[in-house]
């Protein structure tokens, strides 16, 4: 498997981090929190969990394509960076596409795209979009409306089962996903048909567009919910990888397995935390304001700032 | 005399999908609605029950697509598209998945109201890049229609005809082709699903005034044959079309369109619901109150030739070609 052995899941983790630290800063804004709370869940996935094959799509990201038709056969999905579709591999269908840039960062450090990948970044014509749609790299389906990965994923997974295939379908969502209805109208689909076949991480950092989850629309309590649809739930904090490994390892025949991965929303970024609860793009009002938060998550992160300038 | 056709959905799908096991029926709990439930019963590998959820059912069939099921949808054609259009957009017409979406009880062939009558889901569905829109006239159309739906590469919604069907025509299903029912020389008549054979109870009276009625039927409306429509409409003094639907983004609206981009210069009526919300009523009780009839097609052609027809509401119910149909209630939901 690719590189994967080669950094531990804690450095991975970190250079998810850096990477998605360094990227807002040098174009003034970005989804920086969505790293804090992600890191380890993702690294998690993609340095331990899934079983992927080999990259089919270059490491330098393509061009977008054109959209899918009948009459375009060069459209292409994102998941080719995931490897090739087969029976033993896993799948990854990703819902909360404004991680994209976190998933990006997540590609480029395990290996899976190039170095620079991120030079594509919300550029017109690239395929490495700012909310990710099924071109992008990573992604599989087209979920920046939210709360449909989850369904899809789940159509996969039955069919999945259905003709034998060892390889599961993971999931990795947000829990302002549970505050669509969509998302528990799956639930009580997957508990019925036994979809055991499924794994999914939600990243529950209580924070969305508008602020902190508690101003907004509070779930309550989100685990016994779940529960209580007949699916496996664990809670768990999601910055602790061996308590993701125990979830991960704990699923039960006949059940889909969801891990609440209980994160915070400036993990690795104290300095975040100024800023809550606005914190679901991060940009600056001020040169002030930009260069305080630049020294000073830099130090948190280890990073040189004299890094930051090497664009 | 037409022949009447009972239920002729429920047999024609159990024949396809039986024999295609990539095929898979979902339902969401309108399974004996949609005349699905005997194959629920014989064929319970193929059958995904989802439940009264349809945003799910409309992204999990997306997802089963991605592994090369080709999912047929049943349900009435309102919740196909009302409910779950950013899941039809998002999960399903963007990627163009393969997935078939069975509409029954389209416009008011339905009692049960605004709730139920989808009478601006061809507008809805045409607004949509890579969607294919058919829809069934008679009971041949609902037998042969799954062939055609299964062999097109990406989404298809189709307009079904369920319970006691009439056989109209004696050839299958031909994927975007206009079906040519009379030809002449004065007015161009388009119609699709139940207006057809509303259009033919007009048939005979206007023959016998020596009217020139050019008749097409239409059950691809997404494409469209354009120019067996063009060919139709050159020289004639009018064109009507009479629809199953609001007047506004469906036959009448695409008809429009290409008269005017042809610049034929042919003046069109456009029957249908005119810009309106129906109610809850049968289906004889609402075709002619909102003037999707035989009678609201005999005054249009009138009004378009400038003269009154002398054709009474009497002489269209004597040759009315549903007596059959007479004994068959209102249908329930």
């Amino acid at each position: 498997m690719n590189l994967s052995n080669q950094q531990t899941t804690e450095d991975v983790a970190a250079g998810i981090r850096k990477r998605v630290f360094l990227h807002t800063m040098r174009n003034n804004g970005g989804y920086l929190s969505q790293a804090c709370s992600a890191a380890e869940s993702l690294a998690f996935l993609y340095n331990e969990a899934l079983t992927l094959g080999e990259p089919t799509l270059p490491k330098v990201p393509l061009p977008f394509a054109g959209v899918p038709s009948a009459t375009n056969p060069d459209a292409f999905t994102g998941a080719g960076y995931h490897g090739p579709f087969a029976p033993e591999f896993d799948r990854l269908i990703i819902s909360p596409a404004h991680y994209a840039l976190v998933i990006y960062s997540a590609l480029i450090q395990v290996g899976r795209m190039d170095e620079h990948a991120l030079d594509h970044f919300n550029v017109d014509g690239c395929s490495v979009e700012m909310i990710g749609a099924e071109h992008s790299p990573g992604m599989e389906v087209t979920t920046g409306s939210l709360a449909q990965g989850l369904s899809m994923a789940a159509g996969i997974a039955w069919a999945r089962k259905r003709k034998g295939e060892p390889g599961k379908v993971w999931v990795y969502m947000s829990d302002g996903e549970f505050q669509e209805g969509q998302t528990w109208e799956c639930l009580a689909a997957m508990a019925y048909h036994g979809i055991d076949n499924i794994r999914v991480i939600v990243d529950v950092n209580r924070q969305q567009c508008d602020g902190a989850m508690p101003s907004v629309l509070d779930l309550g309590d989100l685990a016994a919910r779940v529960a209580s649809f007949g699916v496996t739930c664990r809670s768990i904090d999601g910055h602790d990888l061996n308590a993701m490994r125990a979830a991960a390892d704990s699923a039960e025949p006949d059940k889909p397995l969801i891990i609440l991965a209980n994160t915070s929303p400036y993990q690795g970024m104290e300095f975040l935390k100024k800023r809550f609860p606005r914190l679901h793009y991060v940009r600056f009002k001020s040169a002030d304001e930009r260069r305080e938060m630049q020294t000073a998550i830099a130090a948190e992160l280890g990073v040189d700032e004299a890094e930051i300038a090497r664009a | 005399m037409v022949d009447i056709v009972n239920r002729p959905y429920a047999k024609a799908f159990e024949t396809f999908a039986s024999a295609r096991p990539q095929i898979l029926c979902l339902s969401a709990d309108l399974t004996s609605s949609c005349e699905v439930d005997g194959f629920r019963d014989r064929h319970p590998d193929q059958f995904l029950s989802l439940g009264m959820a349809e945003q799910n059912m409309l992204s999990f069939a997306g997802g089963l697509a991605m592994q090369g099921f080709r999912p047929f949808l049943h349900t009435f054609s309102v919740f196909l598209y009302r409910r779950p259009y950013d899941q039809l957009i998002n999960s399903i017409a963007y990627s163009n998945r393969k997935v078939r979406l069975m509409g029954f009880l389209p416009g008011i062939t339905t009692p049960g109201g605004i709730t139920h009558q989808a009478i601006e889901d061809i507008s809805v569905m045409r607004a949509i890049p890579n969607m294919t829109i058919l829809e069934c006239g008679d009971a041949t159309e609902v037998e042969t229609v799954l062939e055609v739906a299964d062999s097109i590469d990406g989404p298809v919604y189709v307009r079904v005809l369920r319970g006691e069907v009439p056989r109209l025509f004696s050839t299958p299903f031909e994927f975007n082709k206009l079906r040519t029912l009379s030809e002449g020389d004065d007015v161009l008549v388009v119609t699709a699903g139940v207006c057809t054979e509303e259009a033919l109870r007009a048939a005979q009276p206007l023959k016998a005034r020596g009217l020139g009625i050019h008749h097409l039927h239409v059950s691809t409306l997404k494409p469209f044959d354009r120019d067996g429509l063009i060919r139709a409409a050159r020289g004639k003094k009018g064109v009507v079309t009479l629809e199953n639907h609001t007047i506004n983004g469906g036959l009448g609206s695409l008809v429009a369109e290409i008269l005017a981009e042809e610049g034929l210069g042919v003046k069109l009526r456009r029957l249908g619901l005119q810009d309106t919300f129906a109610h809850g009523a049968s289906k004889p009780y609402l075709m002619k109150k909102y003037g999707l009839d035989a009678s609201a097609l005999v005054s249009a052609i009138g009004q378009l030739l400038g003269k009154d027809l002398d054709i009474c509401d009497a002489e269209l119910e004597a040759v009315r070609i549903d007596t059959v149909h007479s004994a068959q209630k209102a249908e329930a939901l």
